[in-house]
């Protein structure tokens, strides 16, 4: 099935009920087939299996946590109960986003201290973590942070309204703010609430609260051929289609972009395919109205090429499992 | 250190009475602009013994309401251009209405233009979701958000 086959939209597959408030965040295990963990302001992290016989989900753990404490958690054995927690302080207030670089050596972390950390992991020492860069440059929360899919350069966004790509350029190993990405350069007007990247890593999408969305793109085998840092640029701004904050966005493994905003609407955007003078362009292929009753805060495509399943939290505690499929 | 407040001389103004509802214009099972300001209007200004109401800070005209879309605007007037109290009147006016009001619908907080001198700032702090959590998260600012729209009960 192409993605530009006609009649395609949203299913929803599955409502995971629950987390007894907001629910911020949504992420696939990477590893595990149909296993998501969900975080929300009740203070617990859940984890839930799709089951092989019925294919449908269940809440297999809940774990509940300090919430908007600073502090930042890794655990480890989650499944067999038997988890050894390593704890990394270090933020001044909450953490709001953590990820793993492409080998899970390096973990990065940011928040409304207005600084992104970078731990390393060290096998050697029990795995605990170092701290090897504190990266102060945003002046306002940071959001979001990101490792790039291939390469070990890190992009942030702000609400000062930027996204900030580091990298380590150096002997030293020291990691510097190697390009700014702000109104002066084709970029937000407000705050910058996520970034996501195509899966060829040479694409990069961004959302905000001035309620668009941006593509960006770099040459991705000059990048990796050493010849050093290069520079991001602006490809097109998609805006008109949301009528509220952006919270969410997120490139599938087929190069669908899911969008997930405050006026409750989950809207899928794909490469229109007609280059014109201007260059490429974007286009809406799915726009689904009322996705949650409230705010949809994360949508996450799931890791896998075939089966174009969507999970979406919400404001209005709800998980949602959506399929993207021909209608009937 | 003086003990002196920011607007030492707010000028007070009588609560109006018999607000005359125009039933006509919203629908049965929503909210109209004046049930919105009966939530809002007797929240006290963090400063000063006095309501919102009272104080001009916000008035009947206050209010819009989107009836389709569940989407309700408040702008309010701080007493003088430079108000450092303007966030918490804001944080106030969030608490109080989430309270009252049912989850689904938006609301939209800001200055009326031209009203406050970090007018661009406020209202994007009053309108960032993780910015008004993390602040109500704050015991010290809960506390006094607390006083300010439970004051009658008090």
């Amino acid at each position: 099935m192409k993605v530009m086959d006609k009649n395609l939209g949203l299913e929803e597959v599955q409502k995971l009920e629950g987390h007894t408030d907001r629910v911020w965040n949504v992420a696939w295990n990477p590893a595990a087939d149909g296993v998501i963990a969900s975080c929300s302001a009740d203070k617990t992290v859940r984890i839930w299996e799709q089951s092989s016989l019925t294919r449908s989900w269940t809440c297999k753990l809940g774990h509940r946590l300090g919430s908007f404490d600073g502090n930042t958690c890794v655990w480890e054995n989650f499944a067999t109960d038997s988890e050894s927690v390593s704890v990394l302080r270090g933020h001044e207030s909450e953490v709001k986003s953590v990820s793993w670089n492409a080998s899970g050596s390096l973990l990065a972390t940011c928040g409304r201290d207005k600084s992104v950390w970078i731990w390393e992991i060290q096998p050697e020492e029990d795995d605990e973590f170092d701290t090897i860069a504190v990266l102060t440059g945003h002046s306002e929360d940071v959001k979001m942070v990101l490792w790039h899919p291939t390469m070990d350069v890190l992009f942030s966004c702000s609400y000062d309204n930027t996204i900030k790509i580091w990298c380590s350029e150096d002997e030293d190993g020291d990691y510097n703010c190697v390009q700014t990405l702000s109104e002066l350069n084709n970029g937000h007007s407000s705050t910058v609430w996520s970034i996501s990247f195509n899966a060829a890593g040479d694409k990069m999408v961004t959302c905000s609260d001035d309620l668009a969305v941006k593509i960006w793109k770099t040459d991705i085998s000059r990048m990796q051929s050493g010849e050093g840092y290069v520079p991001w640029t602006h490809v097109c701004t998609l805006s008109g289609f949301h009528d509220r904050t952006i919270y969410s966005v997120h490139w599938s493994r087929d190069g669908v972009i899911a969008s997930g905003a405050g006026d409750d609407t989950i809207q899928l955007f794909v490469d229109s395919d007609s280059d014109s003078v201007d260059g490429p362009s974007y286009k809406l292929l799915v726009k689904k109205e009322k996705a949650h009753e409230m705010d949809v805060n994360s949508v996450q495509w799931a890791p896998d090429k075939e089966s174009r399943l969507l999970a979406s939290a919400s404001d209005d505690k709800m998980v949602k499992i959506w399929k993207l499929a021909s209608e009937p | 250190m003086t003990l002196g407040l920011i607007n030492a001389n707010p000028v007070v103004q009588a609560k109006k009475e018999g607000l005359v509802r125009r039933e006509d214009q919203y629908r049965d099972d929503g909210v109209d602009p004046l049930e919105i300001y009966d939530y809002v209007r007797d929240i006290r200004d963090p400063e000063h013994p006095y309501t919102l109401e009272q104080l001009r800070v916000v008035s009947e005209e206050s209010v819009t309401v989107d009836d389709k879309l569940d989407r309700i605007l408040i702008t309010f007037t701080p007493t003088i251009q430079h108000c450092s109290m303007a966030n918490i009147i804001g944080l106030c006016l969030r608490a109080k209405l989430k309270e009252c009001l049912q989850l689904h619908y938006k609301v939209d907080i800001r200055v009326s233009p031209g009203s406050h001198a970090d007018e661009v700032s406020v209202n994007k702090q009053l309108n960032d979701k993780e910015r008004v959590v993390a602040a109500l998260e704050n015991p010290n600012l809960r506390q006094l958000v607390d006083e300010c729209i439970y004051s009658d009960e008090i």
